[in-house]
């Protein structure tokens, strides 16, 4: 699904081939971007055989096995390892998505894994996320309210409530950012799905009293407008959430104001 | 050596070590505070553990039905099998109400009842009228209610403006010939650089340990960092002996499935299809205290009425719930249901599995935040510059056993409470006392003699050998004879840290390195965590002994303190429990026997 570009300088080489051990009987083959950015090599891609039978289900357990057992200089993000905190996010077999949640038997042939494309990359599959995080911030992301809180909970209706559904949960692994081919191009001016998912969050809760000002913000020809509803965002995104829809939804509030 | 690394220097008033919601919510009292305040972290904020947390925070808001926190608090001393100390619970139990409301108008999206209020599910141990009968306590956001509130507290963070060092570890506490806290050694693992923090005040919020065990709920990164530190600076742990077993892991995975399923009329069986908890818990049943669940499960499954193929496991059904409320309410344990176990939880049975979830131990400390060092004449003597807050630190409210949604209460209240005593101590615009070179030579040594390590050993083999030595001999059940085999066996793995071979030498995100340095910090928590418990002689909450299944008011109502020196030796001794509250409004409760 996702086109696979990488900068021009840095053709990737063939690298090392970890062998699977013998007698291993139900053999995968893992191929692994690495770079490592002391050396000042091209990156290259490496590759290590997994006894399956020896290996937990999901592309992360893979990963972590190489790195206990086989070569524990790869290095990538990960922590909760139940796809809620958002660190394993890579190219996994052509589509971003989080290698703790992807089964390995999904995948036919060789696992290919990158790192999240189109970012800087740091380390092997370690991409500098500081734009996108940017970005994040210059949105506002938090509720503004004028009026003074009650001394209570602010009520808002279950109804209400529901309309955050599918924004909230969204887990900023950027998987859909860094699918989005406008996002590519204009990565450092348009706002990317992730973010502008985030924007709709804080639009749509029923207490935010901002959404004038947020909705100016966004009247930009470059902040929102570069969306052009290809909606690979919306096919990538591990968590099942529809940024491709919110997108829409603050066009449609942006028509409506007009 | 310190010649070798360059170091930048960075002057702050308080330093908060974490970005957890314990974390968060002490930078942002303390940038409100208008305290210079930088919140260093190894992940970014929200990849922290409490993005984790799912079933609901606990407050007696009274939305569903009458509550009050007296009862709160009597659960909480209850659930915490008397080792809690009292003043700390009543401070937590108060301001859970306030806490809650501040924390809906920051921003997180909970869920609703018909009223429009914050809608509020039972819980395990959570009763009315100083239990009676279950009460809906647990505030919830959904099953995600930790995504909630995490994201919600980094989203208040950025408002404020507040500094962050993300994806810095930082490797060691520097420590004055005083022997109060100065600063921290910290390294960037972006670009490889090092830096020395200074600061009046240090607050750790390191999170867990719960990977010094082989199945655990926790995240990769929970490695004990904070206590690791403390224990390194000569400071004693407390009550690590305690450790929680949640009642529903997943069969394999370990990942959890929150007790508010349950709450929500969720129910276990066994293989004769028995809701054995009846037996074991007749007023609470499957809502009683995750210790005592836990043990239930684990003496069916040993006496022969385990479900699955090795009869070694449980069912959680959640089926007769209907798919609507699942999808309302849980939705987010019904996927990785499906993930993780390949269940359909609307149609089928989850496989269950007591699996180590939460430390009640941790860095001892006052209800403030301050961290002690206990001596004879003085058990509450505060360390100068250093707190402790959330689950590195043990103030103490969760005793011997927590009760669910305590400790996303615990991570906002006393965050909260650190932000306060920080701005009240420090006089605004005074330098932070000096350091000198040794202090960060010390923390510089630990990270150089590491990253050149080239012994026979990885660090995943030496973890590998610690969590399963753990695992078996720190368990559901304890016995002198396994726990001492365990103590022998965690010890000869400290010693074993000497064969360690490290095979990235770079400074740029040598995660090799890192989890070396975690590894150090586990062995240190789990060295605590069997001593103490090989040496205390009975029953207490989590601590389930075989050969002392009572508990002992007399000789063991008292806190376990663990000093580790640097050659790995424990000695051990004790503070007493904090029989008084902090007001007159609520009286001392007596102890009394523990049925749910
Ligand atoms: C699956 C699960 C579900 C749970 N559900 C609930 C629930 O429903 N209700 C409830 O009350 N509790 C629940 N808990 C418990 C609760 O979530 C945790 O106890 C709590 O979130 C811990 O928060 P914390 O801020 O102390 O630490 P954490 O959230 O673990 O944060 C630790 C922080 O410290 C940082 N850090 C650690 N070491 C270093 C270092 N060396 N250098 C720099 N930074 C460092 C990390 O980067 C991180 O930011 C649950 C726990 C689990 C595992
Ligand atoms: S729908 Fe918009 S945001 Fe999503 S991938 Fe397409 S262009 Fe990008
Ligand atoms: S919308 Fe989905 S893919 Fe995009 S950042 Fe959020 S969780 Fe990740
Ligand atoms: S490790 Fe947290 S999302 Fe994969």
């Amino acid at each position: 699904m996702v086109e696979f570009n990488l900068p021009a300088d840095s053709k990737v080489g063939t690298g090392k081939t970890h062998k699977a051990p013998d007698g291993a009987t139900r053999i995968k083959t893992f191929k692994v971007y690495r770079f490592d950015p002391d050396s000042g090599n091209n990156p290259r891609l490496d590759s290590f055989e997994i006894d399956l039978d020896k290996c937990g289900p999901m592309v992360l357990d893979a990963l972590i096995k190489i790195k206990n057992e086989l070569d524990s200089t790869l290095t990538f993000r990960r922590s909760c390892r139940e796809g809620v905190c958002g660190s394993c996010a890579f190219n996994i077999d052509g589509t971003n998505t989080l290698a703790c949640t992807k089964a390995i038997s999904e995948i036919k042939g060789d696992v290919k894994i990158y790192p999240l494309p189109h970012m800087p990359v740091i380390k092997d599959l370690v991409p500098d996320l500081t734009v996108p995080y940017a970005q994040y911030t210059s949105i506002k992301p938090w509720l503004s309210t004028d009026s003074a809180a009650p001394d209570n909970e602010r009520l808002q209706s279950p109804q209400e409530r529901a309309r955050l559904d599918g924004l909230w949960e969204c887990i900023l692994c950027f998987c859909c950012q860094t699918s989005c081919p406008s996002y590519w191009w204009n990565g450092d001016r348009y706002l990317g799905p992730a973010v502008l998912l985030q924007s709709y969050r804080w639009i749509a809760d029923s207490r935010d009293e901002a959404t004038g000002e947020r909705l100016d913000d966004l009247d930009d020809p470059f902040k929102l407008y570069r969306c052009h509803t290809i909606m690979n965002c919306t096919s990538t995104c591990p968590k099942g959430l529809n940024p491709g829809k919110a997108i829409a939804e603050i066009k449609k509030a942006q028509v409506k104001r007009l | 050596m310190s010649t070798a690394y360059e170091i930048t220097d960075h002057i702050h008033d308080v330093l908060v070590i974490g970005a957890g919601g314990a974390g968060l919510r002490a930078t942002l009292g303390m940038s409100d505070g208008g305290l210079k305040t930088a919140c260093i972290t190894k992940v970014f904020p929200t990849r922290s553990h409490t993005v984790a947390a799912q079933g609901g925070i606990g407050a007696s808001l009274g939305n569903m039905a009458e509550d009050n926190w007296r009862w709160h608090m009597y659960d909480t001393v209850k659930g915490s099998d008397w080792l809690g100390d009292q003043d700390a619970i009543e401070y937590m139990c108060r301001e859970a109400v306030p806490a809650v409301y501040e924390l809906e108008h920051f921003g997180v999206p909970f869920s609703r009842n018909e009223e429009g209020k914050i809608y509020q599910r039972p819980f395990g141990g959570h009763m009315r009228n100083f239990g009676e009968a279950p009460v809906q306590r647990a505030c919830a956001a959904a099953d995600r209610t930790g995504h909630a509130i995490l994201h919600t507290l980094y989203q208040q963070c950025l408002k404020r403006g507040a500094e962050f060092f993300v994806e810095y570890v930082v490797i060691d506490l520097l420590m004055d010939d005083e022997g109060d806290c100065c600063g921290v050694l910290a390294w960037n693992l972006d670009d490889g650089s090092l830096h020395r923090f200074r600061a009046h005040k240090t607050v750790l919020a390191t999170g867990g340990y719960g990977r010094a065990f082989f199945s655990c709920t926790s995240a990769h990164t929970c490695t004990g960092d904070g206590n690791g530190m403390v224990a390194r600076a000569g400071l004693p742990l407390q009550d690590h002996e305690f450790v929680q077993f949640h009642p529903t892991g997943m069969y394999g995975s370990g990942c959890l499935i929150t007790e508010g399923a349950r709450g929500e009329g969720g129910y276990l069986t066994n293989s004769q299809g028995e809701r054995f908890m009846e037996r074991y818990a007749p007023t609470a049943k499957d809502l009683a205290s995750r210790d005592v669940v836990s043990r239930a499960m684990t003496v069916e499954i040993r006496e022969g009425r385990g479900v699955g193929d090795e009869d070694d496991h449980i069912f959680l059904h959640l089926e007769h719930l209907g798919e609507d409320l699942l999808l309302e309410r849980l939705p987010g344990i019904t996927e990785s249901a499906q993930i993780f176990t390949g269940v359909d939880a609307t149609r089928e049975p989850i496989p269950v599995l007591p699996t180590v979830h939460y430390n009640m131990g941790g860095i001892p400390t006052n209800y403030h935040g301050e961290v002690l060092r206990p001596t004879e004449s003085d058990p509450d003597a505060v360390v100068g510059g250093l707190m402790a807050i959330g689950e590195c630190a043990c103030a103490s409210v969760h005793g011997a056993n927590r009760l669910g949604t305590n400790s996303l209460l615990d991570i906002v209240v006393f965050g909260r409470a650190a932000a306060i005593r920080a701005v009240e101590t420090i006089k605004k615009g005074s330098k932070p006392k000096p350091l000198s070179v040794d202090q960060s030579d010390r923390a510089l040594g630990r990270l150089d003699v590491l990253r050149h390590a080239d012994g026979a050993s990885k660090t995943s083999e030496i973890r590998g050998e610690l969590q399963r030595a753990m695992q078996r001999d720190a368990a559901v059940f304890r016995t002198q004879e396994t726990m001492q085999q365990g103590q022998k066996n965690v010890d000869a793995i400290v010693n074993s840290m000497d064969q360690i071979g490290v095979s990235d030498r770079s400074m740029i995100w040598n995660s090799d390195l890192v989890e070396a340095l975690e590894l150090e910090n586990l062995l240190a928590c789990a060295q605590a965590t069997i001593h103490s418990a090989v040496a205390r002689k009975e029953s207490r909450g989590a601590h389930a002994r075989e050969d002392f299944p009572d508990r002992d008011d007399e000789n063991w109502m008292k806190h376990s303190l663990a000093w580790i020196d640097e050659n790995g030796k424990v000695t051990l001794s004790y503070r007493p429990v904090h029989t008084w509250t902090l007001s007159d409004d609520v009286d001392y409760i007596e102890p009394a026997a523990r049925v749910y």
